[in-house]
């Protein structure tokens, strides 16, 4: 079962995630909607991808942030997309995260805030038409709340939970949303950490893991590596006393 | 961190810095005090690494627009050759020059203005250059061409990143109608038949001399010519009917996992190897894969580990065609005497070189490389004597030992190129390994 290209609307369009799914969707021959917040980052993607892929591509302003501007923003688009990603986020440091109550609400606006209010509108006019998909980038750091990176991982929690009932509400609707596990990838926001290489995506395998779950194969939730299956199993599946004293 | 080049010989230790965009190029420019910029770190020796910080260009990897009709393509500094050719072969383009391996950086090809099998009537990539962004240490960005800050272009091209950080170039595509070529082998007996094979080819659009360097005797440097052609689509369906246009432009190939022992590539090994290459070898007409024709190594990825943990030296020189004949024999000799085994030997004709401090001139060009062993360094230095005796130079892309003085005996541009870099404010703060070694 295959989608006939459509237009596909990439929501923070300059992550090394996000660069790569709109060249994945363009090769295909999509059309290519992609945000960003930086234009001038936004316009170097959106000629990469006219260049390198000879699809129809365009750049559209939005700052996650700015949740005012998300009526305005669907409002402008010429068409509907038929397929959203959204692949919006931050890893904040877990240190200041505690310290700095601004940067900790930065964090969970950027990671949960935002993106949930964005995709719920977009939900909203995909089900009036009664088709569409709804790709949502969240994290295995969502399934367990770990002392090392909480602020981050209560954020995405959210966001899994939002696409969750999400797709429960729209299903009936001919409406899909896909929940998108990377665990690690190789990207600028993991640079200069320690990964090990079997739990290590490259933006490119995302990408394609993207479309395939999204377009191809239309599943609900994937690991873009597979291992993660196991590692959040176990992790699940420990009880909450030995759960605390486990540092990692 | 520990850098070092293709070669993994000299390893420096040098703090590595990966900017994302223009803006933050400027500003890093701004307040480090010494640093040069790298590629995708496939020059073989020392000039990739700075002195004191390395700019990692490897993110400036974004496409800017291509037309059509004049093949004029422009993107940023750190794009991959192999990325270039995935996307734009299928669409019937290729690089006019490309050098011995496709990960490369176009930033890396235009500093080393790389040359290819083609250089004896198309230039180094150097001249396929239309146009290009250059920084300068104060963040202010230029652009230069022929025509518009020409000195400055001439000194950028083969001027190994030595006069600002190149961020962004316009390069000319050629139109090809299949990813085929038409590959001639021929046997020249000895390096002297080599180099007559290779000039009487000239009409050829690719040659190249795969030489032997431990065969003694009448056998001296006896070779194996490769002419090659693009391959017409009139021609590929002649010949190879329902063969792919443009085959597998995909894939890396098998890599090598670990450092090979050091005794792996002995002379022995090597001996043997030559041997049966040069036997089985016929005087053919075969069509072959660009692939195979142009990057016959990356179908192995990291294929430097095999010259184990202590790396290796590639030693690449020009004379000019009025002293080949007479030095190339005794330089032959020399190496054959020494017992120093070179896995790998390259011979080609040059013609006459784009930039200030490019390395190709009208002449005969020998590459080779060598396991780091502890009598190769004094070789080298007998055959640094024989190349400048002879009026020749060293490749600085693949140069991690020659001295001040033989470098400077090859180049006589070079007071123009410092006055150059003393324009714009390079001195002091554009420098690498390579430029202290060699005193630029």
């Amino acid at each position: 079962m295959t989608t006939q290209p459509g237009t596909a609307l990439i929501i923070g369009g300059t992550s090394d995630i996000g660069r790569s799914t709109a060249l994945v969707y363009a090769e295909h021959g999509w059309k290519v909607i992609l945000t960003a917040r930086n234009d001038e980052e936004g316009l170097r993607e959106v000629n990469h991808l006219l260049t390198a892929s000879q699809a129809k591509a365009e750049l559209c302003h939005l700052d996650i942030l700015d949740t005012e501007s998300f009526g305005p923003f669907i409002n402008s688009l010429d068409t509907l997309p038929n397929t959203v990603v959204c692949v919006v986020g931050m890893l904040p440091t877990q240190s200041r995260a505690v310290a700095d109550t601004a940067y900790a609400s930065l964090s969970l606006r950027t990671n949960f805030e935002g993106p949930a209010i964005l995709l719920g509108m977009l939900a909203d006019r995909f089900e009036k038409r009664g088709t569409g998909t709804i790709v949502g980038v969240s994290s295995v750091a969502g399934n367990r709340g770990r002392a090392s990176n909480y602020v981050y991982g209560s954020a995405k929690a959210g966001l899994t939970a939002f696409l969750s009932g999400l797709r429960g509400r729209l299903w009936h609707s001919g409406v899909r949303v896909v929940t998108v596990m990377p665990g690690f990838v190789r990207t600028r926001m993991t640079d200069g950490m320690k990964l090990s290489p079997f739990l290590t995506a490259e933006p490119d395998e995302v990408a394609e893991a993207i479309y395939e779950a999204a377009e191809l194969r239309h599943r609900d939730i994937i690991y873009v590596r597979r291992s993660w299956r196991l590692v959040m199993g176990v992790i699940a599946a420990m009880p909450e006393g030995v759960f605390k004293r486990v540092k990692f | 961190m520990e850098l070092s080049g293709w070669g993994r010989y000299p390893r420096h230790s040098s703090n590595v810095v990966s900017p994302g965009s223009p803006r933050e190029l400027a500003m890093l420019q701004r307040h480090i005090p010494t640093y040069v910029a790298r590629g995708n770190g496939r020059s073989y020796g020392d000039a990739g690494i700075g002195a004191g910080v390395t700019l990692d260009m490897r993110r400036f990897d974004r496409m800017k627009g291509f037309d059509e009709t004049s093949g004029l393509l422009t993107v940023e500094a750190g794009v991959l050759l192999a990325d270039l050719i995935d996307r734009f072969l299928p669409r019937g383009f290729f690089p006019a020059v490309v050098p011995g391996t496709r990960f490369v950086t176009i930033g890396g090809m235009i500093a080393a203005d790389v040359h290819g099998k083609n250089h004896h009537w198309v230039g180094g990539f150097g001249d396929h250059v239309e146009a290009l962004k250059l920084m300068f240490p104060s963040g202010q960005t230029v652009r230069c061409s022929r025509d518009e800050n020409s000195d400055l272009f001439k000194a950028t091209i083969g001027g190994m990143g030595l006069t600002g950080t190149i961020v962004e170039a316009t390069i000319r595509l050629i139109k090809v109608e299949t990813g085929w070529m038409g590959q001639n082998t021929v046997r020249a007996e000895n390096i002297l038949s080599a180099v007559q094979l290779l000039t009487a080819n000239e009409g050829a659009s690719y040659a190249v001399a795969w030489v032997d360097c431990l065969s003694k005797g009448n056998a001296l440097g006896r070779s194996l010519v490769y002419l090659g052609e693009h391959v017409s689509l009139d021609a590929l369906q002649e010949r190879k009917p329902g063969a792919p246009i443009y085959p597998n432009t995909r894939g890396r190939g098998i890599a090598v996992p670990l450092d090979a022992p050091g005794f792996l590539l002995n002379r022995h090994s090597i001996r043997a190897f030559n041997a049966l290459r040069y036997a089985r070898a016929r005087t053919k007409d075969e069509l072959v894969t660009w692939q195979s024709y142009f990057f016959p190594l990356d179908g192995l990825d990291q294929w430097n580990r095999l010259y184990g943990r202590r790396g290796f030296l590639q030693y690449q020189f020009v004379l000019p065609h009025q002293t080949a004949s007479r030095v190339l024999p005794e330089i032959m000799g020399e190496i054959a005497t020494s017992g120093n085994p070179s896995f790998l030997a390259v011979l080609k004709t040059l013609g006459k070189g784009g930039g200030q401090l490019s390395f190709p001139m009208p002449g005969v060009t020998l590459a080779l490389d060598f396991p780091i062993s502890d009598s190769i360094f004094s070789l080298l230095d007998r055959l640094d004597r024989l190349v400048v005796e002879g009026g020749g130079r060293l490749y600085l892309a693949k140069d991690a030992r020659q001295r001040p003085e033989t470098f400077e005996a090859g180049y006589p541009n070079l007071s123009i190129f410092r006055q150059q870099r003393r324009a714009i404010g390079a001195e002091g703060r554009l420098a690498s390994m390579l430029s202290k070694r060699i005193a630029v």
